[in-house]
């Protein structure tokens, strides 16, 4: 039970970050997802990310920064075990499954669904 | 009636009560409303991914590592069935950052102008939209995790 706690707070908290640079900055939704990739990538890189999903499990792992996470992880893991040519196989490798996804549910989505004219 | 007047007395006494806690709770200003929003529908959604992970260990026999992809994917696909539909951006416009930051707003950013550039047809609309935001994400994303990759051969923290 405590893990959903903690992914509640955890991953609300990542939330609130992203909402206040919205209001009270000009970031468009477009910067906030790359700068969440990319702080991702660096505070994993920086040995910060892990333990933060040891504790908080999805709660760190379904924000954005998890993506750059799994990036920066795969990329440092193949590394150790390919040398140099794993710093261009291990990023994309790791978070394949999400890249993968999220191209051809896409795919299909734009192939089943016609947009609705946006009522503002 | 003697019992009736002190029953009004304790309804008015708990109306104003919960008046005073209504008051408490509700947010000041567009700020306060905004970040309460992108909190409590951002935490559920990493709640959800929670519990998709736990059932992807339990009953599929994924290692914790596979289950917490699997849970992202099934975000995916939802994100992408909702955006669909119309639903997502109901949702989406409600919890601001909430939806945006985690994979959903990835996933979001990819469907909707996918779906929407559908009629500029298959190669130059839906499939050069379907980057349109995400493209930039992968970008910098892989990027940064190549310059990570290339400064830990050399340096190995």
């Amino acid at each position: 039970m405590t893990v959903y706690l903690k992914a509640f707070f955890v991953g609300g908290l990542f939330c609130v970050v992203g909402e206040a640079l919205i209001l009270k900055t000009k970031l468009t939704p477009a910067r906030i997802l790359v700068s969440y990739v990319v702080a991702g990538v660096l505070l994993s890189a920086a040995g910060l990310y892990g333990p933060l999903v040891r504790f908080a499990g999805a709660g760190a792992t379904v924000p954005l920064t998890g993506f750059g996470h799994a990036l920066a992880q795969g990329a440092i893991a193949a590394v150790q075990e390919t040398g140099l040519l794993g710093a261009f196989t291990g990023g994309v490798s790791a978070s394949s499954g999400a890249i993968a996804a999220a191209v051809f549910f896409g795919l299909i989505t734009a192939l089943l669904f016609r947009a609705k004219p946006k009522d503002t | 009636m003697q019992e009736k007047k002190e029953n009004n007395a304790q309804n008015k006494f708990a109306r104003e009560r919960y008046a005073a806690l209504v008051k408490r709770m509700t947010p000041k200003s567009a700020f306060g409303q905004g970040c309460f929003r992108a909190f409590w529908v951002g935490g559920l959604i990493c709640v959800l991914g929670q519990a998709l992970a736990d059932g992807a260990h339990a009953w599929l026999g994924l290692s914790s590592a596979a289950s917490l992809t699997f849970a992202s994917v099934a975000l995916i696909f939802l994100t992408a069935f909702l955006t669909g539909i119309g639903v997502f951006d109901r949702i989406a416009r409600y919890a601001g950052a909430g939806t945006l930051v985690p994979t959903t707003g990835f996933a979001n950013a990819m469907v909707a102008p996918a779906m929407e550039f559908k009629p500029e047809g298959w190669i130059m609309g839906t499939g050069v939209r379907l980057f349109s935001i995400a493209g930039p994400v992968l970008v910098y994303g892989i990027s940064a995790s190549a310059a990570v990759g290339i400064l830990y051969y050399f340096i190995r923290w």
